[in-house]
């Protein structure tokens, strides 16, 4: 299969003072994510997992080395990808409604009202917020605003969904149903997923596969292949064996380096 | 403000200093026969046969013109500038100096450069209230674009949003509460300069009156004028709460909310 998105020998380095010309935050990352595929990259903080996804969508340039989407190097933000930022809050617009935050890619695509509308309501539907679209989103709680943005996200239609923690500052309970909510637009749109996070249950929960992080400055320290049959679920899939022995050889790598 | 006021009780708390204050004022100066300071009856009296139905209401006509094109000249001229020079990096670096230069120099020195340039008629006097008044707004806009929320930023970017409707949609519009307040300030120092202008350089307007009364003996003309001026401040100043709260609303009430978390 072709890749969606591929980094090859990608550096990033912020300047600042030190011997490399300033901080090191990524260091020779190469791997790529094929069409389809659910991945997840985990690693510890500072690792330079939100540096890794700012050149995934080409919000930064790497240094050195090359980000390519769709077989071509990326200048700006495709239109075909979305992003939900790790500051989920801070990424929706007080000034517009729910509705109006979500209209607003397509707006700038140059969808018609009508359409605009109804897609707006759809997107909403399918993240259970049917009534929320009048609101601000400052009147909701924090797993409502984390489902605003990613229905900003999907509301396009990307090829590619890129999401940073998304699920960090939210409550176990709700994070389940919003992990489940991810797996479930996943199959219903057929987006290609990556997928930042601390929580290692919820990698291997989530993913195909895993990209593990080095320590600082970030580089891939091993590729896990995870072989858990879908549709997942959160008691069942989390009870098998197989869960527990990649939770283990997962948990071993992100802590021995 | 405790919400649990009811509108009546929160327009008295509002209310009764300045009623007290004017019917001082009108008690202690009721039985005056003093030539300067003559009673409130009597300059209210003018202000209603002065400027409301009288002569003078050419001049508050006048000074209103100088007032709102200057003030809405100084506005486009601030936020327009503000946003180009939030936008061109290496520009604003250069000429931060001599904009606080500018900013400092206290504005009514300027009217004797504007009468040399400008004669003393409407121009002058709207130039120089635009000039003056543009400082507040330009700084506050640049400050407020620049404390912009890189996240709001890359937001824009994400959801390819194009450069200029990125400035225009996201950064000034996260910017506008405090280029609201640089909005409130220009206008006081619009006000300002209208009166100063017209006193200075005029045959008309409100400051015009004002001296010339006060030159012609008529201490009661020239407390009404001043009575008149108080009110265009306030009724301008409740006009901008007024659409202020309209507009920001969502300022207020999420900051309401961040409050109560
Ligand atoms: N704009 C920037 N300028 C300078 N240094 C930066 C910048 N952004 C990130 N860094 C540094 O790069 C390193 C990696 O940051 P990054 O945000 O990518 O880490 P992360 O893995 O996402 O961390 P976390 O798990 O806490 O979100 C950190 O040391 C950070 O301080
Ligand atoms: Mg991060």
């Amino acid at each position: 299969m072709t890749p969606v998105v591929e980094l090859s020998k990608v550096r990033k380095v912020y300047p600042g003072p030190g011997a490399s010309g300033g901080h090191v935050a990524l260091e020779d990352v190469t791997f790529e994510v094929a069409r389809g595929e659910f991945v997840c990259v985990v690693g510890p903080s500072g690792a330079g997992k939100s540096t890794l996804l700012r050149c995934l969508t080409g919000l930064a340039a790497p240094t050195s080395g090359e980000a390519r989407f769709g077989g071509e190097a990326l200048r700006s933000v495709p239109a075909a990808v979305g992003v939900v930022f790790q500051d989920y809050g801070r990424s929706l617009y007080p000034w517009l409604t729910v509705s109006r935050n979500i209209e607003l890619p397509l707006k700038v695509r140059g969808v018609p009202r009508a359409e605009r509308s109804g897609r707006t309501a759809d997107v909403l539907a399918s993240v259970g917020l049917a009534d929320a679209g009048r609101k601000y989103p400052w009147q909701l709680s924090g797993g409502m605003q984390q489902r605003v943005a990613i229905a900003r996200a999907l509301v396009y239609r990307p090829d590619l969904l890129v999401m940073d923690e998304p699920f960090a500052s939210v409550d176990a309970q709700t994070r389940f149903g919003l992990e489940d909510l991810v797996l479930r637009v996943r199959a219903e749109f057929g987006v290609t997923v990556v997928f930042v996070t601390h929580d290692i249950d919820e990698a291997v929960y989530l993913a195909d596969r895993v990209v593990v992080l080095s320590r600082p400055p970030g580089t891939v320290s091993e590729v896990v292949d995870i072989s858990l049959p879908g549709p997942r679920d959160q008691i069942a899939t989390k009870r098998m064996e197989e869960f527990a022995r990649h939770r283990e050889h997962l948990l071993g790598l992100v802590m021995t380096r | 403000m405790p919400r649990s006021l009811s509108l009546t009780g929160r327009i008295l708390t509002r209310l009764w200093l300045p009623v007290v204050l004017a019917a001082a004022w009108w008690v202690s100066s009721a039985g005056s026969t003093s030539l300067y300071f003559p009673p409130l009856s009597k300059i209210l009296a003018a202000v209603w046969t002065q400027w409301a139905a009288g002569p003078a209401r050419a001049q508050l006509a006048s000074s209103l013109e100088h007032l709102v094109t200057g003030y809405a000249l100084a506005c486009l001229l601030g936020v327009g500038f503000g946003a180009l020079l939030w936008s061109l990096r290496h520009v604003r670096d250069a000429t931060s100096p001599y904009v606080y230069f500018l900013y400092v120099l206290p504005a009514p020195v300027l009217v004797p450069a504007a009468m040399t340039l400008f004669g003393l008629g409407f121009s002058m006097k709207v130039v120089l209230i635009a000039f003056a008044a543009m400082w507040p707004v330009l700084l506050n806009t640049l400050d407020g674009m620049r404390g912009v929320d890189p996240v709001a930023l890359d937001t824009a970017r994400a959801l390819g949003v194009p450069p200029a409707r990125r400035v225009l949609s996201v950064v000034l519009r996260a910017a506008s509460p405090q280029i609201a307040a640089g909005l409130r300030n220009s206008l006081q120092v619009a006000i300002i300069l209208m009166v100063v202008s017209e006193w200075v350089a005029s045959t008309d307007g409100i400051g015009y009156y004002i001296v010339n009364s006060q030159e012609s003996f008529d201490y009661t003309g020239m407390w009404s004028g001043i009575i008149v001026l108080a009110i265009i401040g306030t009724v301008a100043n409740l006009a901008f709460v007024a659409a202020e709260n309209r507009i920001l609303h969502w300022h207020y009430g999420a900051r309401a909310v961040e409050g109560a978390r």
